[in-house]
């Protein structure tokens, strides 16, 4: 009798600790485009000298597809990071860069480094909405086809690339 | 500098509360009155160490060190002083802080109380202790406030915009120090199951803690609804969000154990249930923690949320909680039951009144997990709102209130129901001249007769007792109930007869609401500290109001600043919507009328300031 309570409370948190373990933050709104192929676009370079950035680039091999902006504090924090994924899973990393001028990314990109094979110029944010961003810094992972795989919301850390980019990128090497 | 000495102050804090939890225990088991004294020692030790760790936070809140990355995250260096400093609070890491501070405080007032026996407070501060290790724990391991960041930015990423507002300066604090002030009579009750000694000396003792708890989580809750009351987008004062009803079971199991308190105080009664109740309100202080906190429930914050620290809040939870009942169910059976008493009694009453509080608040945790539980058995997803709250709860309040009027008129042991004649035939009175105004809403009769009922049996009471000098206590009690009753009529009257009108306006454009006029003037401009705003201005009576839209540029996002007016019974609530992009003269304009609103708060203040009457009653026995 005296024992419920203690019953109560553990088929409580046995049904908490399956919610945690399940991984899946159950408030966490999903991407709908994970699964689509990416949108169409077409956007001039961000940096003078360097290539633009449109969606045929995502064809024929994986690759990492970074929203950041010159003004996004956090953004700072994952220019290593992205340098060394690129490096280190040799896959092209392409900037999208997000309602900023050319002068300040260009600077930004000389002082935190630059690991984009190339950055498109999205200087009203359209193309950022047509991949269903809403703020910035945020990763995808795309196919070899062009689909997207994976969206990364925040700075990517080096946790998040040794548990979900490596293993997802070797996936997709196969 | 500062940081890493509040970073150190913090490790060195898990130490003591190491210490704090192992050796008074031991010393008061084995008599040892040096060990046992050395549990207060550190009470207090460990009260200065989190205080200076949390000046240190907000000292690099204030100064704006964007070296560290939690300021960075949440500051900005125009952003006002005020909320520079109760940003602390306003994320993660620093309201764990803020909870470990509060629990330090509390346990620093265990420590200079000077009516406790010693062994009993050793143990008490023990429990204390092992608490604060955990979460001291806790808070370095995954969610450490003092993290750096290299390079440097020169640049916070500002507050959330919606939480620049007193109410975080005033609601987060209060609504701590009631959750983690329950600890308290958590930690006297596993200290009483371990002395197997459960009686009215134990209940007089631990009152004045559950008291202290209860009207400060009265406070924080109340302030909380206020603050979404005002804040648009957060459904009203009360909304049957999982992180309000996280707040408000603490509130109702905390409330029973006020009530059964008083039974084992006065009658020796009901003394393993009250230590129940004891474990049970701070389990479901914990309980809200881990679900704010672990985002596991829907959060707007999801962006942050790390799987590990709901690992660990739970781990916690577990031991704590699921140690506690097992301690309970192994002692509670050796700890002798006290006395009885008759069918209609006080006792009776306030055995009822238990009955009811534990089966709201069991309704309430139902209804909070079960779209959880769904989610989790990929059952789909669903949301359990107001209408559930309404069907399992509503029924339960007629009878409810029926009882909180009529229990104190019926005396301890052996009482009658004869008291309650003229309360009775006063509230049908009433209910029958204001028939043709209730008549449209029949579900008024009940709100209305069941808050005036409370009143009227409350103070016909205690204008009886007015010559035979009742204790204070008494009089709080007179207090927060005839507060409840006022809290009943202002909801009653708010959700049934507020009104509601969105419309567009331009300049010179008219509304009629609550049979008055409201008139729109025009919108302008100006910039504020770290945001631009617009104002539009209006005009009703005579009197001006001025609803606002900010705009936070570093967030990128937009806030209203509602305009409230008092006008004849209720609250004018105007708020400015957008202005239209095609016709930028055009404004979205919603007005809202909500009668007896203000007694809703008043009454939430009538409860809290019952219970601060009762806190002041300096007796012995409660």
């Amino acid at each position: 009798m005296k024992q419920i309570p203690l019953l109560i409370f553990l088929l409580l948190a046995g049904f908490f600790a399956v919610v945690l373990f399940k991984g899946k933050d159950p408030a966490l709104v999903e991407s709908a485009m994970i699964g689509k192929p990416v949108p169409v676009f077409d956007l001039p370079p961000a940096i003078k000298g360097k290539k633009g950035f449109a969606s045929r680039d995502l064809q024929g091999t994986p690759s990492i597809v970074n929203v950041f902006a010159s003004w996004c504090v956090m953004c700072q924090l994952e220019q290593g990071i992205l340098e060394e994924i690129g490096r280190a899973e040799h896959v092209p990393v392409y900037g999208l860069n997000y309602k900023d001028t050319p002068e300040k990314t260009a600077a930004w990109l000389k002082k935190y480094g630059d690991p984009y094979t190339a950055v498109g110029d999205d200087r009203k944010g359209r193309v950022a909405t047509d991949w269903g961003v809403y703020g910035v810094p945020e990763t995808f992972v795309v196919d070899a086809r062009g689909f997207i795989r994976y969206k990364h919301i925040g700075a990517v850390t080096d946790g998040a690339y040794q548990k979900i980019f490596k293993p997802l990128l070797a996936e997709l090497r196969k | 500098m500062i940081v890493n000495i509040g970073h150190s102050a913090l490790i060195l804090a898990l130490f003591v509360a190491l210490m704090q939890a192992v050796i008074p225990l031991a010393g008061a088991s084995r008599n040892r009155k040096k060990w046992m004294l050395l549990g207060r020692r550190s009470a207090a030790f460990l009260f200065m160490l989190v205080s200076i760790s949390f000046a240190a936070l907000i000292y690099a809140h204030a100064s704006d060190d964007f070296s560290v990355l939690n300021v960075v995250e949440n500051s900005h260096a125009l952003k006002p002083m005020i909320y520079k400093i109760s940003g602390v609070w306003g994320n993660h890491e620093g309201s764990m802080l803020l909870w470990v501070w509060m629990l330090s405080l509390w346990g620093f007032f265990v420590e200079r109380a000077k009516n406790l026996p010693l062994p009993l407070q050793a143990r008490v501060l023990a429990v204390q202790g092992m608490i604060g290790f955990g979460f001291i724990l806790f808070i370095l391991l995954t969610s450490n406030p003092f993290l750096r960041i290299s390079p440097a930015p020169l640049e916070g990423m500002d507050l959330n915009p919606v939480l620049q507002d007193l109410g975080l300066a005033i609601h987060p604090p209060l609504l701590y120090a009631g959750y983690v002030g329950f600890s308290i009579a958590f930690c006297f009750a596993v200290a009483a199951l371990i002395e197997k000694k459960v009686d009215a000396g134990w209940a007089a003792l631990i009152r004045p803690w559950v008291l202290a708890a209860w009207i400060a989580l009265t406070a924080g809750v109340a302030s909380g609804a206020v603050w979404a009351y005002y804040e648009l987008g957060w459904g009203g004062f009360w909304s049957w969000d999982p992180v309000e009803n996280a707040s408000l079971m603490p509130w109702l199991a905390g409330t029973a154990l006020l009530h059964s308190v008083v039974v084992l105080g006065k009658r020796s009664a009901l003394g393993n249930w009250t230590v129940f109740l004891s474990i049970l309100a701070f389990s479901f202080s914990l309980l809200g923690t881990f679900l704010v906190r672990s985002g596991i429930l829907t959060s707007v914050h999801a962006f942050a949320s790390d799987p590990a620290r709901g690992i660990f809040i739970l781990a916690l939870l577990t031991v704590a909680i699921g140690g506690a009942f097992l301690f309970y169910g192994w002692r509670a059976p050796q700890v002798p039951s006290g006395a009885g008493f008759s069918a209609v009694s006080r006792e009776t009453a306030l055995l009822l009144n238990n009955v009811f509080l534990f089966t709201f608040c069991m309704t309430v945790l139902m209804g909070t997990l079960y779209p959880l539980f769904l989610s989790a058995l990929d059952l789909g997803s669903v949301s359990v709102g107001p209408p559930y709250y309404r069907a399992a709860l509503l029924p339960l309040l007629a009878p409810f209130t029926l009882l909180m009027g009529a229990a104190p008129l019926v005396a301890w042991r052996k009482g009658t129901l004869k008291n309650l004649s003229i309360p009775l035939t006063l509230t049908g009175m009433l209910l029958v001249i204001f028939f043709p105004l209730l008549r449209e809403k029949p579900l008024s009769l009940l709100g209305f007769g069941m808050g005036g009922w409370v009143i009227l049996a409350t103070l016909h009471d205690a204008w009886k007792k007015t010559g035979n000098k009742a204790p204070r206590s008494y009089y709080g009690m007179v207090l927060a109930h005839a507060g409840f009753g006022l809290l009943m009529i202002g909801i009653t009257a708010t959700t049934l007869w507020g009104q509601e009108k969105i419309l567009w306006m331009r300049p010179g454009d008219r509304v009629e609401i609550a049979g008055r006029q409201l008139a729109f003037l025009g919108a302008h401009e100006r910039p504020g500290p770290n945001y631009e705003i617009k104002t539009g201005v209006f005009t009703v009576d005579g009197g001006t109001m001025t609803p606002e839209k900010r705009w936070y540029p570093v967030q990128e996002k937009m806030t209203s600043e509602v305009a409230l007016q008092l006008k004849g019974f209720g609250l004018l609530y105007l708020v400015l919507g957008d202005q239209d992009t095609d016709h930028p003269e055009r404004w979205a304009v919603r007005v809202y009328y909500h009668p007896l609103v203000l007694w809703i708060l008043l009454g939430a203040l009538m409860i809290a300031g019952g219970g601060l009457v009762s806190f002041t009653d300096k007796r012995r026995t409660p």
